[in-house]
C-alpha cells in the first residue's frame, strides 16, 4: 500500500498499539497533523505546551507501563519538550517522542524553526534518530519503541523532516527486528543465583532496598514473596513506592534523604544489603564515606551501568529484577530448611526500637492545616488506591512519606530531574490511560504554576483529575534549606501576588475550593472526590513554616538524620 | 593508567558525537580518538586512549557499551597489542643542519621529503612512545607544525574484535 511518510507514521503508530498521542502541531508537524485528522484510530490530545506533553505522555508510561506518547513540532516544540524528556530519561520512562524537522535541503542553513534536535536531545535520551528517507520511517519508528521498552527503559527521539512526510512509499511495517548493537538484556548465571541466596541465608542484619526497578519490571509479587519468606525488613526508594505494600508489618518506610530513621540505621548497621533495582542515588545513600560501613552488597539491575558506580557490588548480578526475583524465590524454595529466622532476631528487637521514634511524627494542630494531614486525609478518602502524582517540594516528600502506596505505578513523581511542573501533566496523562480512576496530582502554589496552562486541556478532554495544592506560600524546599542552612535568609523563596487560584480555576471552567481550616479538610477531599465528572481545584491554605523531617543533611550519613524537634529520642 | 580502547560502532551519522558527548558529559578524559570504516562499510573502528582507575575505566567501558549505536568493545590494553600513531611533522631547518635532520630522520626510520630549501616534512608512524621520542629529538624551534593521528591498535593475539554472534 502507498502512503506518505505521514500517514506512515500514524499507522506505524497505530501497529504499535498506540491509542493516544500527547502533542502540539506547527508547521514542520503539519503533515503528520493532516494525517491525524483522516484517521480515528490514535487519540490525539492537544496540550497547552509541549512541557506538558512530555509529562502526560510520561504519567501515561508510569501508570500503564506502556510507552507514552509525544508528537511536537521543529524547534521550539522540541527544545520545550526538552524538560519533560529529560525527567523520563531520569528516572527510566519508556517514551517515544516523534518531532517535525524543518526540510531536508534547510538544514544545516538556520531555516525558521530548526534547532538540532537529535544534537539538543541527546544526553537526556536512550537514543535518537533522524530519518533521511521516507522508506525508513516504519522500522525507524519499530526500532524506537523496540529500544524505549527493552531493558533499563529510556525517552527515544525520532526527528522527521517535513518533505519526507510528504514523500510517498510502500508501508509495510516490519514483523521484527534485528539490531545487532541493541541485544537484549542479560540473564543471570546460576552460580550468581546460588552465591547471592548464600549470603543471603547467613545474613544477621539484612535490608531489602529497592527502586523504580521493581514498578518498571512489575516484579511486586515476587518481591513480596522473597521478602516474606525469609523475613527481612524492605525499604522503598522514592521511585519505588509502592513495590512493597506500605501496611505490611516488613516494611520500614522509604529510605534517604527524607526517609524513616529506621530505613536509614538499618541501612547504616546491615551486614547485607540486597539492592533490587535501584542504583545507590546521592539522595539514597548521604555521603558515600558515611554509607554502611559492615554491609556486603548484592546489588541487582538491568543496567550493567548502576553496578559500581557509586557503591561497590560484592554480588553483582546483571538481569531484570522480576527472573532474578523468581530465581532466588525458586533457590529459596530448595533451601527451605536453611531459612533461619532466629538469625535475625535481635536485627529486628533493634528496628523496633528505631521504629518506637516514630520518625514520621508531627504535631498535629486544630488551628492550621498541616500538609501531612491533608495527604494522610487524601489516602482515608481515595482509600488508598488513587494513583498520586506531585511536583517537587515539601508536597512531594509529604505525599511520599504519609500516602502509602499498595501497589506499583500508583505513585508518579519526578524523582531523578526533580522537575517542578510535573504534577499537572502527569495526573492528565495518568487520566487518559484510567478514565474511572481516582488520580489526585498533589502540588504546591509554586510547581503548579509551571504547568498551570493544562488546566485547559483538562477542561477540552474532560480529565475530572483532583488537584490537592499544599499552598504555604513559600518555595517551602527552597526556604526549609534556607532556614537550616542560611541563617533563615529566605532569598527568593517567597512568592507575592499569588493567584486567586479558586478563581483561576473556575476561569478554566473548573471547580475551585479554598479551605482553610483543618476540621475542613475531610468533608472537603470527599465533596471534590465525590465530584467523579469534574476537576477540582482545592487549595488547601497550610502551616506556612512547616519542615519535612527527618533529615539527612548534605555531607551527613545515615546514622545522623536530623529529626523534629520535641521528637522522641532513644534511651 | 592508560588505556586504550577498541569500539565497533555503526556507520550512522551522529555516532561520534554520542561518544564524544559520553566523555564529557560524565567528565572522562581523551587523550586521543580516532575513527574511520572498516572492512564491513556498516561499522567504523573507533580507538579511544583514555586515562583513569580500574573503576572508571569499567565505566567508561559499561556505559560506552549502553550507547546503542556501540557494537563491541575491547579494552586491548590488557592483552598484548599494537599500537600506531602516525605523525606529520614540518620542520624548518638551516642548510648546515640538514645533515643532523637527515640522520635523526634515519634514526627512527621516518621518510623525510623537502618541500623547499629550508622546509622538510617527517614522517614517521609507531607508538606513541616513539613518536613523543622523535618530537622531543627534534629541535623545539624548528618545528613549524605537528599533525598526529592519536593512536589505533589492534591485539597482538589471536583474539579479535568482532560483534558477538
Amino acid at each position: 500500500m502507498q502512503l506518505t511518510g505521514a500517514d506512515i507514521v500514524v499507522k506505524s503508530l497505530k501497529e504499535e498499539g498506540v491509542k493516544h498521542v500527547f502533542g502540539y502541531p506547527g508547521g514542520a508537524a503539519l503533515h503528520i497533523y493532516d494525517a491525524f485528522h483522516r484517521q480515528d484510530d490514535v487519540e490525539h490530545i492537544l496540550v497547552r505546551h509541549e512541557q506538558g506533553a512530555t509529562h502526560a505522555a510520561d504519567g501515561y508510561a508510569r501508570s500503564t507501563g506502556q510507552a507514552g506518547v509525544v508528537l511536537v513540532t521543529s524547534g521550539p516544540g522540541i527544545t520545550n519538550a526538552i524538560t519533560g524528556i529529560a525527567t523520563a530519561y531520569m528516572d527510566s520512562i519508556p517514551m517515544v517522542v516523534l518531532s517535525g524537522q524543518v526540510m531536508k535541503p534547510l538544514i544545516g542553513y538556520d531555516a525558521f524553526q530548526e534547532i538540532d534536535a537529535v544534537g539538543i536531545s541527546r544526553p537526556c535520551v536512550k537514543h535518537n534518530f533522524l530519518i533521511q528517507n521516507v522508506e525508513d520511517i516504519a522500522s525507524t519508528i519499530k526500532k524506537a519503541f523496540h529500544i524505549a521498552t527493552t531493558g533499563r527503559p529510556g525517552p527515544v527521539l525520532v526527528d522527521i523532516p517535513k518533505d519526507i512526510t510528504a514523500d510517498v512509499a510502500e508501508f509495510i511495517y516490519p514483523e521484527a527486528l534485528e539490531m545487532r548493537s541493541f541485544l537484549p538484556p542479560r540473564k543471570a548465571e546460576n552460580s550468581e543465583i546460588l552465591t547471592a541466596v548464600e549470603a543471603i541465608l547467613n545474613a544477621k542484619k539484612p535490608v531489602v532496598y529497592t527502586g523504580g526497578g521493581i514498578v518498571l519490571a512489575d516484579a511486586q509479587k515476587p518481591l513480596a514473596e522473597f521478602v516474606h519468606k525469609l523475613g527481612f525488613p524492605c525499604t522503598n526508594t522514592l521511585m519505588g513506592l509502592g513495590g512493597f505494600p506500605h501496611s505490611d508489618p516488613q516494611y520500614i518506610g522509604m529510605l534517604g534523604m527524607h526517609g524513616t530513621y529506621e530505613a536509614n540505621m538499618a541501612m547504616h548497621d546491615a551486614d547485607l544489603i540486597i539492592a533490587l533495582g535501584a542504583r545507590f542515588d546521592d539522595r539514597v545513600t548521604g555521603t558515600l564515606g558515611n554509607f554502611a560501613p559492615d554491609a556486603k552488597v548484592i546489588h541487582v539491575d538491568i543496567d550493567p551501568s548502576v553496578i559500581d558506580k557509586n557503591i561497590k557490588a560484592d554480588i553483582p548480578v546483571v538481569a531484570d529484577v522480576k527472573e532474578v526475583l523468581n530465581a532466588f524465590n525458586n533457590e529459596l524454595q530448595r533451601r527451605e530448611k536453611d531459612i533461619n529466622p532466629e538469625l535475625i532476631g535481635d536485627w529486628w528487637a533493634q528496628i523496633k526500637q528505631w521504629q518506637s521514634l516514630d520518625s514520621l511524627w508531627y504535631q498535629h494542630s486544630d488551628e492550621v492545616i498541616k500538609p501531612q494531614y491533608v495527604v494522610q486525609k487524601l489516602h482515608e478518602v481515595t482509600g488508598g488506591e488513587a494513583f498520586v502524582t506531585s511536583d517537587v517540594g515539601q508536597h512531594q516528600m509529604f505525599a511520599a512519606q504519609f500516602y502509602g502506596f499498595s501497589d506499583t505505578h500508583k505513585w508518579i513523581n519526578s524523582g531523578g530531574l526533580g522537575t517542578m511542573g510535573f504534577g499537572l501533566p502527569a495526573a492528565m496523562g495518568v487520566k487518559v490511560a484510567h478514565r474511572d480512576a481516582d488520580v489526585a496530582c498533589v502540588t504546591g502554589e509554586g510547581s503548579i504554576q509551571m504547568c498551570i496552562q493544562e488546566l485547559a486541556t483538562c477542561r477540552q478532554y474532560d480529565l475530572p483529575v483532583k488537584v490537592i495544592n499544599l499552598n504555604n506560600r513559600y518555595l517551602g524546599m527552597v526556604r526549609q534549606w534556607q532556614e537550616f542552612t542560611y541563617e533563615k535568609r529566605y532569598s527568593n523563596s517567597y512568592m507575592d501576588s499569588l493567584p486567586d487560584f479558586v478563581a483561576l480555576a473556575e476561569a478554566y471552567g473548573h471547580v475551585g475550593m479554598l479551605i482553610e481550616k483543618p476540621a475542613d479538610v475531610e468533608g472537603a477531599l470527599k465533596e471534590a472526590f465525590a465530584m467523579k465528572d469534574r476537576l477540582v481545584f482545592m487549595d488547601f491554605i497550610t502551616d506556612r513554616e512547616e519542615n519535612v523531617y527527618p533529615m539527612i543533611e548534605a555531607g551527613k550519613g545515615h546514622h545522623e538524620m536530623r529529626m523534629r524537634p520535641g521528637s522522641k529520642t532513644l534511651a | 593508567m592508560r588505556h586504550i580502547i577498541s569500539v565497533l560502532l555503526e556507520n550512522e551519522s551522529g555516532a561520534l558525537s554520542r561518544v564524544a558527548g559520553l566523555f564529557s558529559a560524565r567528565g572522562y578524559n581523551i587523550e586521543s580518538l580516532t575513527v574511520a570504516p572498516t572492512h564491513d562499510a556498516t561499522l567504523s573502528r573507533m580507538t579511544i586512549v583514555t586515562t583513569g582507575d580500574d573503576r572508571k575505566i569499567d565505566q567508561i567501558e559499561k556505559h560506552l557499551y549502553k550507547l546503542i549505536d556501540v557494537a563491541a568493545l575491547q579494552d586491548i590494553t590488557i592483552a598484548g597489542h599494537l599500537e600506531r600513531e602516525i605523525v606529520l611533522v614540518k620542520v624548518k631547518v638551516e642548510p648546515n643542519q640538514i645533515e643532523t635532520l637527515q640522520q635523526i630522520a634515519k634514526g627512527f626510520n621516518c621518510s623525510l621529503s623537502q618541500v623547499n630549501e629550508q622546509l622538510f616534512i617527517i614522517e614517521m608512524s609507531g607508538s606513541c612512545e616513539k613518536v613523543d621520542e622523535l618530537l622531543n629529538s627534534l629541535n623545539d624551534g624548528e618545528i613549524i607544525e605537528v599533525a598526529r593521528s592519536g593512536a589505533i591498535g589492534i591485539c597482538s593475539g589471536e583474539s579479535a574484535l568482532s560483534i558477538p554472534a
